[in-house]
This record gives structure tokens, sequence and C-alpha cells, in this order.
């Protein structure tokens, strides 16, 4: 506890993007095979440090199998929310959940460079206290922190519905599951809320089977991944509307609100279209009945492709699906960046009017056809995939696995953890920084980026930009 | 006599201090009343803001106060409620000492429902309990200026102070916690917001041990 509130805690996105910038990144590093302990890479961002741009201590987890994924902080700026009055946590640890294995990782990162592990959650215990597993998405809220899960019950997560369960922030004790009423809410993915509006909005990818071993070719096209997002009453708890994108919109994954509390709209990635493969990201927002409505704002076509250059798995579609795999919103509400993890691209978009979204830069690199190099001649293994924003807006970083199993799917042979950055112009449009290329440790692929102090897909403000 | 005029005096500066000083804790509201305007985008927001919380803190002040009214009509148990008042009051702040955790069940009220929010935010942290050792100072000088009265009428006069307390005291807080709140909103702008913002949390609970010893030694000496 502080006596004051945590200096990286601020009351809007505006307050944010003024603050100091980022001095390190937090990036996950996984190990596809289990062969090796997945960990995080402390990456130095300090510019004109000796080793800017490098990673300068790794967290190497004791055990195998974990696979990490996405990650968050134990407290943000949702403290300093009025109706908490109790703004005195630290952003310190970071909770690290491994998707395969259930295992909870709490990470002292106080000091960057001697960052520990503080605290295991054995999946045991999260089983027998939640009845779910696979945990996922890390927001600090109301009643302290809350994790997404993709799977239920069982060895295979298939017994009860997934979903949120909530931990205490300070002793890291799970307390216990979210929901009262879930309403038609059966598989889980990501989730983000608006705290002072009090609505939660949560998405769906698949469940465990269909996932964990590679993407189930039949199940995408009969449909049966998540094409729904789920709107809820945040503090009853409670499902107040499902809104069905359309049973070809497969999975509907990353949920991306304005960071503007007083703004009643956000974002949502889907990955495919079936019908044509193309990408798409909806605008969803509350109109003045208090019902929420969604429209497509933004498609990316599919490029035919030569069937021999293609993997198995797209062969019979002579062409190569963008697949949105995820999308992040700087905190000035105006740039939506979209990864299209298959083309090997970076989308920016400018959303300054949510409805009719303008492409304003794009960068390439990777893919699977294309297979862009860097700009300073290097390769860059898959596509463009976790994409994180500094709080400023300035920069965006991000890496390039999207899950072990897919991976080697829509990339066979392909090997690597990449992490590059791109510096954005003042009037829009971006481009790569040659000199800032990470390669990681062998064996070990890349996933989410953290920025010390927070950044894009973490903080939850309370009080508008004004 | 002189003393007791002083010391009525000095008890109703402790209610409005009391008042103040519950306004400036954040955790009493005013963050809530600057939020309120920003969110609406108009300022008339601040002060329905500021009235709702008032009075959810009101309801709670004399929710704490009227069941000790009703019991000091035991006049002969004065000494004996007094102290029982007062032990209960710093057990209140020694509970809060050890559990420094921020209520959970406040998380679970919607952000819209302020009047409800003030109430059991002043409860979860004893913010009437703070007040009954001065209430009961101000009824016990009354008692010894008034003489023997009926049970009847020194009742109707308790209540009048209860409610008279409550009054002053949430005129206080809401004045103190207006101020920031309007200081912030107007001039100094949200930076300032978690730059303002103190843990009082162990000051607080500190704050209650000692009322609620003041309570004691003011029933063992005869105030």
């Amino acid at each position: 506890m502080n006596l004051r509130p945590d200096p990286t805690f601020h009351a809007s996105p505006k307050l944010a993007m003024e603050a100091p910038v980022e001095n390190y990144a937090f990036t996950v590093m996984l190990s596809p095979d289990g062969t090796q302990s997945d960990g995080i890479a402390v990456v130095d961002l300090k510019v004109g440090s000796d080793t800017y741009g490098e990673i300068v201590h790794q967290v190497i987890v004791p055990n195998k199998g974990d696979e990490f994924h996405h990650f968050g902080w134990n407290a943000c700026s949702s403290s300093l929310s009025p109706l908490s009055g109790h703004a005195f946590l630290e952003r310190r640890y970071l909770i690290v959940p491994g998707i395969r294995s259930s295992r909870i990782y709490i990470i002292d990162v106080k000091e960057p460079l001697k960052a520990k592990i503080h605290k295991t959650i054995e999946p045991e215990e999260l089983f027998s206290k939640t009845g779910y597993s696979r945990p996922h998405t890390i927001h600090c809220g109301p009643e302290g922190i809350y994790v997404s899960c993709l799977g239920g019950g069982g060895e295979d997560g298939t017994e009860g519905p997934p979903g949120i369960f909530i931990m205490d922030c300070e002793t890291f004790e799970i307390i216990g599951r979210y929901e009262m009423d879930r309403g038609k809410q059966d598989k889980h993915y990501d989730f983000w809320w608006n705290l002072p509006q009090n609505y939660m909005v949560s998405s769906e990818w698949g469940l465990p089977p269909q996932f964990e071993n590679g993407i189930v070719p039949e199940d995408l096209l009969s449909n049966k991944y998540g094409h729904s997002i789920h709107f809820w009453d945040l503090r009853a708890r409670k499902n107040i509307q499902t809104m069905d994108f359309g049973e070809q919109y497969q999975m509907a994954l990353e949920i991306r609100p304005a960071h503007d509390p007083s703004k009643s709209y956000g974002f949502c990635g889907v990955v495919v279209d079936t019908t044509n493969l193309q990408g798409a990201i909806f605008t969803w927002w509350r109109d003045e009945d208090g019902v929420w409505q969604s429209k497509k704002t933004i498609t990316i076509d599919p490029v035919p492709a030569d069937p021999d250059d293609l993997p198995d798995l797209l062969k019979g579609f002579g062409a190569v699906p963008p697949l949105v795999t995820d999308i992040d919103l700087s905190l000035d509400d105006k740039y939506l960046y979209v990864a299209c993890w298959g083309l090997g691209e970076m989308h920016q978009y400018d959303v300054t009017d949510p409805m009719n979204p303008v492409l304003a830069g794009k960068v390439e690199l990777g893919g699977i056809v294309a297979n862009h190099k860097h700009l300073n001649g290097k390769d860059f293994a898959f596509g463009p995939q976790m994409v994180e924003i500094s709080r400023d807006g300035k920069r965006v970083y991000w890496t390039n696995s999207l899950y072990s199993t897919w991976d080697d799917q829509f990339y066979p042979g392909d090997e690597g953890g990449q992490m590059v950055m791109a510096n954005v112009a003042e009037d829009g449009g971006f481009a790569l920084d040659k000199e800032f290329y990470i390669d990681f440790p062998k064996g070990l692929r890349a996933h989410q980026i953290r920025l010390e102090g927070g950044d894009c897909s973490t903080d939850s403000f309370c009080y508008p930009s004004v | 006599m002189m003393t007791d005029i002083n010391s009525v005096t000095a008890l109703w500066w402790a209610v409005i201090f009391s008042g103040f000083y519950h306004g400036i804790n954040p955790g009493m509201g005013w963050p809530l009343a600057v939020s309120a305007a920003l969110m609406e985008r108009k300022r008339a927001a601040m002060s329905k803001a500021l009235a709702m919380l008032a009075l959810g803190h009101f309801l709670a002040m004399i929710g704490i106060l009227l069941p000790f009214t009703l019991m000091i009509i035991l006049v002969q148990w004065e000494i004996e409620i007094r102290i029982g008042a007062g032990l209960l009051v710093i057990a209140m702040g020694v509970y809060l000492l050890i559990n420094r955790k921020h209520p959970r069940f406040l998380a679970r009220v919607r952000p819209s429902r302020l009047v409800l929010w003030s109430f059991l935010a002043a409860m979860a942290h004893g913010a009437g309990l703070m007040l009954i050792p001065i209430f009961f100072g101000i009824c016990s000088v009354g008692v010894e200026e008034s003489g023997h009265q009926a049970a009847k009428t020194l009742m109707g006069s308790n209540i009048l102070t209860a409610f008279t307390v409550a009054v002053i005291h949430t005129l206080s807080m809401t004045i103190a916690g207006g101020t920031i709140a309007i200081i912030i909103y107007f001039w100094l702008g949200l930076k300032f917001l978690s730059r303002t913002w103190f843990n009082l949390d162990m000051f607080w609970a500190l704050s209650l041990v000692v009322v609620g010893a003041f309570g004691i030694y003011a029933a063992y000496s005869g105030h």
C-alpha cells in the first residue's frame, strides 16, 4: 500500500498519453512444443541506453508446457475509480497464465531487471475454486483482478461453460466465479468494459478441443467457432444482451472499447468470414434506447495465391485469408491497428469516426505467401500478430506467434520469435524502425507485449479526456 | 457554567470539523462529483451528485445517532452506555487498522446509485460512529443545564440534537468535499485528482480510536 496513488495511474486517457514514455517492455516467450520452460522477456526501451532494443532480463518459470499467451497487471488506472476511494495499490505484479497448463504465475516486476516469480497458483486450485480452466485475459476491475478462461471443467475443458473469475489484487487468492447470469454465453475469449458506464463486453474463440491441437477445419467450415459477443451489466454480473454477428463471422476475438469512458462504442475483430475469407472489424455501440447495435465497418480481402505456395489447410481455397488475429486502439481513440497475420500486414485505420474507418497506413512484414522481409533485410517468421501501442501513440510494437499449434498449421516449417517496432507519423501513417528488431532465444516464440507503466490494452480509465 | 458553554461550543466545532474531515476523504465520494460533471459534460451534474452523496451520508449519520439517542433515555445507565459506545468506536478503529481491505460489497453498487453508495461507504468506514462520543458530550451538557427534565422532553431534545448534529456534520462534509471537487473541476484539472489523493486509511482508523477514547474519558469526567 502506498500513501499516494501509483504515479502510473492516470485519471484519463489523455493524462496517460502525456505521462513519461515506457522504459521497458515485458514480452511472453513460449516454447511451442513444451521442451523448454516459458518465460517473460524484459526488453530495454530506454532511448539512448546501450542495451536499447535488447532482452536484458528473463524470468524463466520452473515448469514446462504452460504455454503463455496473454497477461496483465495486478493494478492499473482503474484504481482511481471514484467509487473505490482506495487508489493506493502498486502497479507491480504481472499476472501470467498458462493457457495449456492452467497454472498462473504472479511475477514481481518492481525492479524490471530483477523481475522474479512472486507466487504460483497451481491448476488444481483454479479448477476447484472456479470450475474453469485455460485462463487468458487479465483486467483489473471493481472487486479485484478479473481473468477470463477459455475452458470449463473436466479433462478437455468442456464440462460446463467457460467464464471469468475474480482474484484478490493483493493476496492473489482466487475469490470465485464472476457470472451470476451468463445467458447464452457458452464460449469465451476476451473481455473489457467501461467502468463508469457499468458495462462489460465479452467475446468467443472456441472450446479447448477446437484450438488446443490446432484449428479444426471441419468446425470452421461448419461455422462452429464463436461468432457472438455478450454485453453485461458489470456490477449485476448479468448478461443483458448477446449479439450474434452472423455465423459466418468465425472467431470474434479482441474487444477494444473506446478508452474515453464518456463514449459508448468499441470494436471487435473477426478472424475470418467463411463465405469469402475476408477479415472483418465490427463497430459496436449503444443506441439512444440503451440497446447495443453493431455494424461491419472494415473488411480486408483475401489475396489469391498459387495452391503450391499454400499450406495444406488453405490449398483448397487458392487464396491467403487476412486472418485478423489482434487489434489495438490508441489511447486517443484515433487509430485502430489491425494485425493481418495471414497476409503479413499491419494496418492502421483512422477511426476518429468509428462508423467510417479510413485506412491510414500499412506495414508489410512476413506473411504466408508474401513473406516480406524486415527493412533491415532479416526474415520475420509467421506474420504480425500481438500488437501493443505506446501510451503516447507514437510507437507500435508487435510480435509474430499466434498460438503454437496454429502457427504450425498456417506456417508449416517456419520458426522463430521476433518483436519489432514501427514509428507513427504525426499525421498518420507508420513505418518500421530499421534498428528495432529482437530475435528471441532459439526455440522460443513471442506473444503478448506489456509496456512498463501501462499500455493501450491494459488500463481502464474512469474519467473522460478533457 | 463558563466551562460548560465552552465545552458545548468546542463540541459543536468538533461536529463541523469531523464533517470537513469526512469531506476531504476521497473515500466519502468527492471524486464522484468530479466524474459526474465530466461524464455528463455539464456542471449541474456536480451539484446533483454532491446532493445525492450528502443525502446518503446524512442517512448514515442519523441511522447511527438515533439508536443511541433512544438508549440514553436510560439515564441511570448513562455512563455505562457512553463507555460502551466509546469501546465500540475504538473497536471499529482497531478493526479497520487490522483489516486494511477495501470492503468488497461496495464494488457491487452501480455507479448511478450515489445515495446508496454514500450511505454504505459511510457505514463501512464507521463514519457515523466517529460522531457518537461528540454527540453524547453535547447531550450530557444539555442535561446538566436543564436539570431534571421529564424523560419525554429530554428525549425530544436529544432527537432534535441528533438531527442537528447530522445536518451540520453533513453540511460541512459537503462543503469540504464540494470545494475540492469544484477546484479540481474548474481550475486544477484531473491531474490533481490523483495528486490530492492521500491514503487516509490508517489516520482514519486511528481517529476512531482517539475519538472513542475521548468518549470514555468524557463519560468518566462527567462531560
